[in-house]
């Protein structure tokens, strides 16, 4: 019978939360790494047992966790972050040349097909590489190096690269996202990179449709149509069609299009979630509720849900990587929030009950269905 | 060789795996940079949570005590105190009292 296990990195510590197939009784565990921020956990698609952790505080900087028995112990691996050759400046918050310097990892991702493969999304923005199973790493400095690389400037959690998706049925396609520069994809599995911000508006630039600068919060994919993507930015929810080469605005009726996750359904590549979140200046839900918004059609229309989440006093913020599907036969939907809580719909949204509601701040959710 | 204690505080002792206080083996008339490269040694999971990986510099929040001194802006490849040397007092590596 097939199990869920929820990863949930807080800013005290790693929960791992692990269900039947029901998803109604959960066992909590944890906390892991007690005290230390967790940016992201996230298990391999090749071997769930195989679980990676980004365990970070200001006092002691980086380091990297393994599992190989599904978070039930741990191994601290490496954590040698070295950009690639020299490294030159991107523009500082108030615009003036600063040295990259390596802060923490933000994101890891594994590779579709061999657990000992991982990617992971750095600060200052850089996409690393491990085939050693996160024992040694080595950029991939394409990225870096773009020629836009100069004019990148850091958003408010600085100039992270949070996002990264794999083409599952070509691993060499990848998309990543850095606040707040924008989107690229590579196509050559890390070598060479290319904007994929063309059609995006961002009115707080003194070009609003210029190449760089687009603080993309987030950006989803469905395995089965790779060429559709779609995004959460700072203001405004879009899609492309066309791998990333156009995008199109689809906030259509929310009421409101900041916020920071967005995910897709498992079975469904056209239904899309994200959370409303009132502006970037008040980080909480639009009138202190808290609804998930989801979209049948691919953007443009979409209903509230509700049903099992506070509708009155609720002002917790939901992080960018903090959202995540099981692919159960009925899609389940989990998200975790600044408040501690982590819910779970395992009516691909209809209705929601929390899992655990007095976590630290989430900070990331990943979700594992183990067969 | 002569041994010295050291004191890490507790997120580096739950990494490592150690109690209060550890000892590592180093050259005699050990300095600061002798004493934190037999303690990545001996411990690998510290490397970079005490000293910058890419500098070698003490991370901003990490500071250095001994014998009743904060050695934390000493010169990091002049001796230690004798009394740190021969073993007599602890090296403290403590993290600034800072955060939420």
């Amino acid at each position: 019978m097939a199990k869920i296990r929820v990863l949930v990195g807080t800013r005290k510590g790693a929960f791992v939360l692990t269900s039947d197939a029901a998803r109604r009784d959960w066992e909590v565990d944890g906390p892991h790494f007690g005290g230390w921020q967790i940016m992201h956990v996230n298990g391999s698609p090749a071997d769930p047992d195989r679980i990676y952790a980004s365990q970070w505080t200001d006092w002691h900087g980086q380091v990297v966790q393994r599992s190989d028995d599904g978070g039930g112990t741990w191994e601290p691996v490496g954590n040698d972050f070295s950009y690639d050759g020299e490294t030159g400046t991107h523009l500082w918050y108030d615009g003036t040349p600063h040295p990259w310097d390596f802060n923490r990892v933000w994101h890891f991702e594994p590779s579709p097909d061999d657990p000992d493969t991982v990617f992971a999304g750095a600060e200052d923005a850089a996409l690393f590489r491990s085939t050693d199973g996160g024992r040694s790493w080595k950029e991939l400095s394409g990225l870096r190096t773009h020629s836009t690389g100069g004019a990148w400037q850091p958003g408010a959690g600085g100039l992270c690269l949070h996002t990264i998706l794999i083409d599952p049925a070509d691993t060499r396609r990848m998309y990543v996202a850095i606040s707040a520069a924008g989107a690229f994809r590579t196509q050559d599995g890390g070598d060479t990179w290319h904007l994929a911000t063309k059609g995006l508006r961002s009115e707080f630039l003194p070009d609003p449709e210029a190449s760089v600068g687009h603080c993309v919060h987030n950006l989803a994919m469905h395995p089965s149509r790779p060429d559709t993507l779609y995004m959460q930015k700072h203001w405004d929810v879009c899609r492309s069609d066309d791998a990333g080469d156009h995008w199109t605005e689809v906030s259509g009726n929310l009421p409101s299009d900041f916020g920071f996750p967005i995910a897709v359904h498992a079975h469904e590549p056209e239904t899309v979630y994200v959370v409303p979140i009132l502006s970037d200046s008040q980080h909480y839900p639009p009138d202190g509720k808290l609804r998930v918004a989801r979209s049948r059609t691919a953007g443009d229309e979409w209903e509230l849900l509700t049903e099992g989440l506070p509708q009155k006093d609720c002002y917790v913020n939901i992080l960018r990587d903090a959202m995540a599907v099981d692919s159960l036969d009925e899609c389940g939907v989990y998200f975790g929030t600044t408040g501690g809580q982590v819910y779970v719909s395992p009516d691909s949204g209809d209705s929601w009950a929390p899992i655990v509601e007095h976590l630290p701040s989430v900070l990331s959710v990943e979700v594992q269905t183990i067969r | 060789m002569t041994t010295v204690r050291v004191a890490l505080p507790a997120h580096l002792r739950t990494l490592a795996g150690v109690g209060s206080e550890v000892r590592v083996e180093v050259p005699d008339a050990p300095t600061i940079d002798d004493l934190i490269e037999a303690l990545e040694a001996a411990y690998p999971a510290l490397h970079g949570t005490i000293r910058d990986r890419a500098t070698a510099r003490r991370r901003s929040f990490m500071r250095y005590f001994a014998c009743g001194r904060d050695l934390s802006h000493e010169p990091t490849d002049q001796p230690l105190p004798d009394a740190v040397a021969g073993g007599a007092e602890v090296f403290s590596v403590v993290g600034a009292i800072a955060g939420g």
